[in-house]
């Protein structure tokens, strides 16, 4: 099965998980007490979550911890903010060409008819 | 006017919503004329500098954006189909000057539709990507310039579920 960021993070319980470790890392077990769903559906969540890259998994001593990788959640982040700027900077001129094309263009349809007869 | 932003991840698609204070075929026509797409399509500090503008199915527009230190970016955009006044859809690419196609960077595939109510229009854009290395290519192909990286925005990322 195809695995990437956007998959990961198109499942809310996903998104959830993301949430809950984001600033400090938690072991299996503890984050499955954040939810009411099974064990092992946290794990395949938490499994789904590492083979996208967007957490790391550590063993420390009998336990696992689950940290967030920032970098590769940033990546998701980072390229739709200077989209969305992008296209906020963009419609701000159309607005300007628009309020010129108004000015222009009630004076030009008249004129133009009287011309014709 | 407020932009409407939405992702829907899954499906590699991007929502633009954004009203204007015009009537559709002003709208229709700053979206369609080579001569009003130059005044606003390139992002800042770019300009937009048309080379020609087919606007008919099967036809397309090449332009370049000219960056302020004189670099030029030759792009082509593909129109597939078109109802005027309503909606069209079409493939962006980047190009050389004569419009052949750059191979290595990926497409993007638009819907742009047109609706008026009252003396206002919405223009709906659907963008599409093709694959998830698509969306990087694009990104580290440099939409990041002129902004600044917004690692910041992570907070709020995860703060609102997304």
């Amino acid at each position: 099965m195809r695995r990437d960021v956007f998959q990961a993070i198109a499942d809310p319980t996903r998104r959830n998980i993301i949430n809950l470790i984001a600033f400090n890392s938690l072991n299996l077990n503890a984050i499955a007490d954040n939810f009411e769903m099974s064990r092992p559906a946290i794990s395949q969540h938490i499994k789904i979550l590492q083979e996208c890259g967007l957490i790391n998994i550590t063993q420390q001593g009998r336990e696992r911890f689950c940290e967030v990788q920032p970098k590769k959640l940033a990546e998701v982040a980072d390229w739709l903010e200077p989209f969305r700027q992008m296209w906020e900077d963009r419609f701000n001129r159309l607005d300007k060409v628009l309020t010129q094309m108004k000015k222009n263009e009630p004076s030009a349809k008249p004129t133009e008819q009287l011309s014709i007869f | 006017m407020k932009l409407a932003f939405t992702k829907d991840l899954s499906n590699k698609k991007l929502h633009i919503t954004r009203q204007f204070q015009a009537s559709k075929e002003m709208v229709w026509k700053a979206w369609t004329t080579a001569e009003l797409l130059d005044q606003w399509w390139a992002p800042r500090p770019y300009q937009t500098v048309t080379k020609s503008l087919d606007f008919k199915e099967g036809g397309f527009w090449l332009y370049h954006m000219l960056s302020p230190e004189g670099d030029k970016h030759w792009c082509r955009l593909d129109y597939l189909s078109i109802v005027a006044e309503d909606h069209y859809t079409a493939i962006d690419a980047f190009c050389d000057e004569d419009g052949n196609p750059n191979s290595d960077i990926p497409q993007m595939t638009w819907k742009n539709t047109f609706t008026e109510k009252g003396a206002k229009t919405t223009v709906t854009i659907q963008i599409s990507f093709e694959k998830e290395e698509d969306i990087q290519k694009i990104i580290d192909l440099g939409f990041k310039e002129g902004f600044t990286a917004a690692l910041e925005n992570l907070d709020e990322l995860l703060g609102n579920g997304f």
